[in-house]
């Protein structure tokens, strides 16, 4: 088993933020089952939403500044890290993500271990 | 009577808090799990100390149920927010409570209607589960399903709040050690598992029913709350077996002779001299509403024989009128499945209205091992006086009386002992 970070870019709504609509409901509910079952599979090593704004500390000065400035497409909104036997797989459970009902999008990234 | 309204008002009051106290704490168990009971007991406690501190001063919110739980919610969020659950979660909820996509979400779900009905059954059979005692069970089902707190349990039991503390401590562990969990049995498992539930809520309500507790409103609430539990049972299709109605029709049927049973002195009424006109009849249609719902299936449980029985007295509009024969019958066929000699004394007590007392006496002699039981030997005087035969009937009702510690069935042998020297 390998470990995989998927990073969820763009999506109109995100679906833990505590909005009534019914749509945001429909969401938080397809969030809900997805998550459940890769739980249940034992597969989930965990995952968090971000919030879209933040501080950038840059350079060796340490520059802080607002940000991220990434267009909201373009933006991380959140993460989540499954163990799956190879990248195939990886990509095939994360067509199951809801992200792609709120026009987001899933890139998926192999943990890189360290050499020794 | 301001004195009487009030108390109903805080009756109700406190009825609110320990039924929503019991919802949560089956709710947050559940999510929890059982090793961190402790833990969710203490939120629903700080949950209702806040509320009352809250409510007190301010305006009651306008819907105190939705207050309540939306705290417990927050509460227990916060908790997990600041990893401080003891022991680690291994509930199925577990992988959803790890991630802020789905925390509040699943909280939320859990305090849904359907699924804070669904936990108080799952922690109805985790309190039942066989390897506890029943004795115990009923204490575990008073404190976590009824919110019922230790010094009320202690006053229910005639026992002091250390002693139940300490049974519930030794409860609590047997269930971490034995890992019990809070999932439903599995479908082999769930006749006999509902059974031991049954059973347990059949217990509770004989504790109020039979008790000869001083206190009438303690008895009330402990077949109130065996009701209450068991009405739960009739709304879920894995647990409305035919036999849960029959075993819900038998205490309505009970509880609707409740407050006839006792006169103002606490003394006892026997069912031949209850007002029948005071009988509760509301619960006694309930009770054959249930008793109907009961027979869908051939399966005849013992539930189902005793309700009939129950039925059969209280649809009776008199003593005299009530259709014997059939408590003959019925009798029968229960003292044929069930090795009982109060149902072998309550057969006797038919057949002495059907065949006379001569023969009610004749097999009431025939029961071994119950001569130094108060029932049978009340009941063996009582055939005895029907008869006629005042100086045996004398004999046994003093005998009963040595057997006794009830007041109120001191009273009533004593008043039985003065008409034999009539």
């Amino acid at each position: 088993m390998e470990k995989f970070m998927y990073l969820f870019r763009g999506g109109d709504n995100h679906a833990h933020n505590a909005n009534d609509s019914a749509v945001a409901q429909e969401n938080m509910q397809a969030w809900m089952k997805w998550m459940g079952e890769l739980g249940q599979k034992g597969i989930l090593v965990g995952a968090e939403p971000l919030q879209p704004t933040g501080k950038q500390v840059s350079g060796k000065n340490k520059v802080v500044t607002d940000g991220p400035y990434a267009e909201t497409k373009e933006m991380v909104g959140g993460y989540l890290i499954v163990n799956a036997k190879d990248i195939d797989e990886a990509v095939e459970i994360s067509k199951g993500c809801p992200v792609f009902n709120e026009n987001g999008k899933v890139e998926v990234r192999p943990i890189q271990k360290m050499e020794m | 009577m301001p004195e009487q309204s009030d108390n109903t008002v805080n009756k109700l009051v406190d009825h609110f808090f320990r039924h929503e106290s019991g919802r949560m704490v089956a709710v947050l168990t559940r999510v929890f799990g059982f090793a961190n009971i402790e833990q969710a007991e203490d939120i629903v406690q700080d949950t209702i100390i806040r509320a009352l501190e809250t409510w007190r001063f301010g305006r009651l919110p306008d819907n105190p149920q939705a207050w309540l739980y939306r705290t417990a919610r927050n509460k227990a969020i916060d908790l997990i927010r600041r990893e401080k659950v003891k022991h680690k979660i291994e509930t199925e909820l577990a992988p959803l409570l790890k991630s802020e996509y789905t925390l509040v979400p699943a909280m939320s779900e859990m305090f849904k209607e359907n699924e804070v009905k669904d936990s108080q059954l799952r922690m109805m059979f985790a309190c039942c589960h066989p390897a506890i005692t029943k004795e115990a069970q009923i204490t575990l089902m008073l404190k976590t399903l009824c919110g019922l707190s230790t010094k009320e349990i202690g006053r229910a039991f005639l026992s002091n709040e250390e002693t139940i503390q300490k049974r519930l401590y030794r409860i609590k562990e047997k269930i971490k050690e034995e890992h019990i969990s809070l999932d439903y049995p599995g479908a082999d498992r769930m006749p006999a598992r509902l059974d031991s539930v049954l059973k347990a809520l059949y217990l509770l309500f004989n504790e109020g029913y039979n008790s000869s507790h001083p206190e009438k409103l303690i008895r009330e609430d402990l077949c109130e709350e065996a009701m209450r539990l068991t009405i739960l049972l009739t709304e879920n299709e894995k647990t409305n077996q035919p036999y849960t109605n029959a075993l819900l029709a038998l205490m309505c049927y009970h509880a609707s002779r409740f407050n006839t049973r006792l006169d103002d002195n606490g003394f006892i009424i026997l069912l031949k001299d209850q007002n029948r006109k005071l009988w509760n009849h509301f619960l006694i249609e309930r009770g054959n509403d249930y008793l109907n719902r009961s027979a869908y299936e051939d399966l005849i449980h013992e539930y189902h024989i005793e309700a009939a029985i129950a039925s059969v007295h209280a649809n009776a509009k008199s003593y005299e009128d009530t259709d014997w024969p059939l408590i003959l019958k019925l009798y029968n066929s229960l003292a044929n499945r069930v090795q009982n000699p109060v149902v072998s004394i309550n057969r006797c007590i038919a057949l002495g209205e059907v065949k006379g007392y001569e023969k009610a006496i004749e097999e009431l002699e025939k029961i071994n091992g119950m001569s130094e039981n108060c029932y049978y030997n009340a009941s063996l005087a009582e055939m005895h006086l029907k008869a006629g035969h005042k100086k045996e009937a004398l004999k046994y009702f003093q005998h009963a009386l040595t057997l006794t510690s009830s007041n109120a069935e001191t009273e009533l042998i004593r008043r039985k002992i003065n008409l034999c020297k009539e």
